[in-house]
């Protein structure tokens, strides 16, 4: 057992998407240092059922960064103090005994809000849905060689297609721009040669899904990039653009 | 009953062309008046939903979470096997079939685990022209690392992130198909009942986790590909959500469930640390290539690791397996550790750990190297435990971690109920008694994207659709079994939270059906276990309604599940009278401490019929026989 701790909890709880939410203020004592936020939740959701009390509603299943369920702004913050990580691999030995700790859901138009942390985030599918993808179809594809890929652009690739879906870029931009997720789609494919061909149709797509969603515009905060708990890069922001423009200048599927 | 595992006949390398060509194709026009139900969209499920859509049936496909891109397989780490023999060091499809088969420990069937090799290559492929971002070496071509129970490198990896890209791969093949309109995707839906109508699978009831609703939904035919059960434990390295609803209700309408008790404890996980943990992480088992596992000999050394010299460490892998050293199988290494830990030489806090060191391949190849290989894995290691394993020995220890067991299926991935399919960890193909690291996502896929859409085929070609509607009576009485069982949940109002009572479950299994099993402790667990339920039944506490999203509801309805397949877990540990694989009996073992098996009585899967609660299950045997594999005692010295 590690260092234990006192916090006041403000908590927002709200019943539905039509009802009024409010925080509330709960008292948790002896919370271990090396419990995680999640858990942190558990111990507070444990002494509520035990009252008979409605637990907390919130999000998480893999408990290890990679699923992106978990999501909460904390302290004014998406995913918290720490950066680079998610919800649920935010430590307790991050807080101080005696701390108070606001946690509130994500906010945005995009993210109708469903109960207490939990918001609706389909959105996302449905950009994905736009063009999110290389039409091949099963059993057609060539030998995994015939087509090499310089590894530099495979590791950029790679770093933008490490993207979780959390949402907490949205979360933290003042504008409830979704521009870093679908970045980052846009730019693993477009760094990659199999996803060129389908590159313009891509774009011009998922820009559009983007927009009728209800996203707001990017006016350069960088407070995404600050939130992203996977480190994606605004550049792929400039990337997207620049394949944007590229592709709005030239006839579709060309 | 008889078992049919439908198993073609001629020789291995030909089984699955010459049993393509002789399967029934729906014509495609025909094809859109079958309606198809997938339940679960991990590798498997998303892999066959996106295949069957693309043939042009009409798909349904159901999750728990709100988008298919969260399910479970998004966590795997290491990497995905395939025989493509890219490295020339000796790898084939016969190989891998070989290596799995024994790795398996005798216990898989053999043209399943063959068709598995062959179709590991297209996997890839297909893979790579979706845009999954494998790690590349300068040349430009595919970089591959090796796993546990493998001589040869055949493992293709993203990173520390493999499963992860494979499923955002087949996510977005999903994707595309839902905006053609072939699949229907119905998210934060949790199939709790199957519907069987004549004898055949026809449909299923979930629950609508956000307004409770119970929907009815009927097809020709359902696949269920809802992953494994090792949250049984509590505590395992699956996602919250992983659970075993779906195939224990199939199981209680009749549909066999294979090996229950092989489950897979995974040597390199985070050791447990607190009474408030919620569950263990996993150290990709690819850190064994360059890590090595130690204790000190003395077991009460209170010097810090790094101060500890080479003379007195004892590398007890590399000392008992000079071949595999680090990298022998999952059981094996886990069991080891265990067995350091039990004689007092463990290391930590609570003394149940080992070490894994990198210092001499920091040292060898650098850091830079180790950083790419392995970053975000250490980082991942840093927030946990909060130490750093550049500079100093990571400690580990087994954990739960994959169910090998599963609903039995013949050769076309159909269980026993006609028109009933089960893809991936769902089902028990395959792995035998021990899974290969990096054979999950190989076979998920293969069985999603290549097996599947052809066996299914054949299956729907000799069925007519025909058009029962949600009316039919089955499904009334589904739809009011189910509501009644949430109503009952609600109304019991106990003391004890669902999580207490899991946890409970949890360290009994652990405890008497896990690393190692023995008569008495497997009698106690199945004597404790319905005691566990009868409390469950009386003292739980759900609180909220059922008309809304409510989560303690949807933990109790899977809890009440694991404490039912628990019961069956210890049943069939207890009837295997051998070691084998994750099945580690103490009374079945060799001199020197290796699982012993019994192939003159066990070497068959054992499929177990449900007869109503409180009645024992009965056995149907599918004997296995090795026509190109002699079982021999698995040696990794
Ligand atoms: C931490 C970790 C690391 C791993 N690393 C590797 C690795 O490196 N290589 C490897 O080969 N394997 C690895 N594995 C194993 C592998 O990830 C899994 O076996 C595999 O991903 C399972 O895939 P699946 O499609 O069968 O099921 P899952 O991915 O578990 O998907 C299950 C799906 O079913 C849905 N579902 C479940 N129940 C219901 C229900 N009642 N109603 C409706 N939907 C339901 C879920 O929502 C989900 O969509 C790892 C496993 C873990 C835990
Ligand atoms: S870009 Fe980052 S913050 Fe946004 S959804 Fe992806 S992982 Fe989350
Ligand atoms: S619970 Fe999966 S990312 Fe946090």
């Amino acid at each position: 057992m590690g260092k234990t701790m006192n916090l006041t909890l403000k908590v927002w709880r709200q019943k539905n998407a039509q009802s009024e939410g409010r925080l509330e203020t709960y008292a948790l004592q002896g919370v271990d240092a090396d419990a995680s936020f999640l858990e942190m939740l558990d111990i507070l959701n444990t002494q509520l059922e035990k009252r008979g009390e409605e637990p907390v509603a919130f999000e998480h299943d893999c408990r290890e960064g990679i699923c992106g369920c978990c999501g909460a702004v904390v302290n004014g913050q998406a995913h918290g103090p720490l950066r680079e990580t998610t919800l649920c691999q935010l430590h307790m030995r991050h807080f101080n005994d005696g701390d108070t700790i606001v946690i509130e859901p994500w906010r945005s138009r995009a993210f109708p809000l469903i109960k207490d942390l939990v918001v609706d985030r389909s959105a996302f599918d449905r950009v994905i849905r736009a063009g999110g993808y290389i039409t091949v179809r099963t059993g057609s594809a060539p030998d995994a060689h015939a087509i090499p890929v310089d590894k530099e652009e495979a590791d950029v690739a790679m770093d933008a297609a490490q993207c979780i879906g959390c949402g907490a870029c949205v979360a933290a931009c003042p504008n409830g721009s979704a521009m870093l997720f679908v970045a980052a789609k846009v730019s693993h494919l477009a760094h990659l040669p199999q996803g060129r061909v389908e590159a313009n149709r891509r774009v011009l797509n998922m820009v559009a899904q983007m927009d009728r969603e209800g996203f707001g515009n990017c006016s350069n905060h960088y407070e995404c990039e600050a939130a992203c708990p996977k480190a994606i890069s605004v550049e792929h922001i400039a990337k997207m653009n620049r394949e944007h423009l590229r592709a709005a200048l030239k006839p579709a599927g060309s | 009953m008889r078992l049919d595992s439908k198993v073609p006949a001629g020789p291995i390398e030909q089984k699955w062309t010459q049993h393509k060509f002789e399967m029934k194709l729906v014509n495609p026009a025909n094809r859109r008046k079958y309606t198809v139900l997938v339940v679960g969209t991990g590798l498997a499920g998303a892999s066959a939903a996106a295949t069957l859509g693309e043939l042009g049936y009409n798909v349904k496909a159901f999750c728990i979470q709100d988008t298919p891109r969260r399910a479970h397989s998004i966590a795997a780490q290491g990497g995905i096997n395939a025989a493509k023999n890219y490295q020339n060091d000796g790898d084939s499809i016969y190989r891998l079939f070989y290596d799995t088969v024994k790795g398996g420990d005798y216990r898989s069937r053999e043209a399943s685990v063959y068709r598995l090799a062959e179709l590991s290559v297209d996997i890839i492929d297909q893979c790579v022209a979706q845009g999954v971002p494998f790690a590349r070496e300068y040349g430009g071509l595919l970089d591959n690392r090796s796993f546990g129970g493998a001589q040869v490198s055949r493992t293709f990896y993203a990173r520390g992130q493999t499963g992860q890209q494979l499923l955002l791969g087949a996510y977005s093949a999903l994707m595309k198909e839902v905006q053609n309109g072939s699949v229907t995707m119905y998210p934060r839906r949790e199939m709790l009942e199957l519907v069987v109508v004549d004898g055949r699978a026809r449909g299923i009831v979930v629950r609508n986790l956000l307004t409770g609703a119970f929907e009815s939904h009927v097809a020709d035919a359902v696949l269920l590909a809802t992953g494994g059960y090792g949250n049984v434990y509590y505590l395992s390295t699956n996602a919250k959500a992983s659970n075993a609803t779906a195939i224990w209700r199939a199981h209680r309408k009749g549909a066999f469930f294979a090996n229950p008790c092989f489950t897979q404890i995974h040597p390199t996980c985070i050791p447990v640390h607190g009474d408030y943990q919620s569950k263990l992480t996993l150290m990709s088992e690819s850190l064994r290539n360059d890590g090595r596992i130690w204790v000190p000999k003395d077991p009460d050394d209170p010097r810090h690791p790094n101060d500890i010299p080479e003379e007195d460490r004892s590398y007890y892998l590399e000392e008992t397996y000079p071949a595999f050293g680090n990298l022998v199988p999952r059981d094996v290494a886990s069991r080891k550790a265990k067995d350091q830990c039990d004689k007092g030489r463990g290391v930590g806090s609570t003394r149940m750990a080992v070490y894994l060191d990198f210092r001499d391949a920091i040292e060898r190849l650098g850091r830079e190297t180790i950083e790419a290989r392995y970053g975000n894995l250490f980082q991942m290691y840093q927030r946990i435990v909060d130490e750093d394993p550049y500079t100093q020995p990571m400690m580990i220890y087994p954990a739960v971690h994959y169910t090998m067991g599963g609903l039995w299926v013949d050769y076309n991935l159909m269980s026993n109920l006609p028109g009933l399919f089960v893809a991936g960890e769902a089902n028990f193909s395959d792995h035998g008694a021990n899974r290969l690291g990096a054979s999950a996502l190989m076979q998920g896929l293969a069985d999603g994207y290549f097996i599947i859409p052809y066996t299914m085929a054949d299956y729907l070609a000799r069925v007519q659709p025909d058009r029962l509607d949600g009316n039919h009576p089955e499904f009334r009485a589904a739809e009011k079994a189910v509501a009644e069982r949430a109503h009952r949940l609600l109304s019991i109002r106990g003391k004890r939270t669902v999580d207490e009572i899991h946890r409970e479950l949890g360290l009994l299994a652990w405890d008497k059906i896990g690393m190692s099993r023995n008569r008495r402790g497997l009698e106690e667990a199945l004597s404790e276990i319905p005691a566990i339920r009868e409390e469950f039944w009386k003292n739980v506490v759900v609180t909220g309604k059922n008309e809304d999203l409510n989560q303690s509801l949807e933990k109790a309805g899977r809890v009440a599940d694991f404490l039912e397949l628990a019961e069956l877990m210890a049943f069939d540990a207890l009837h295997r009278e051998e070691s084998c694989g994750g099945h580690f009996r103490e009374e079945y073992q060799t001199p020197e401490g290796e699982a012993q098996r019994d192939d003159e009585r066990f070497a068959y899967a054992a499929a177990w019929e449900h007869q109503g609660d409180g009645q024992a299950a009965v056995l149907h045997r599918e004997e296995l026989t090795f026509e190109v594999v002699t079982p021999t005692q698995r040696s990794y010295k």
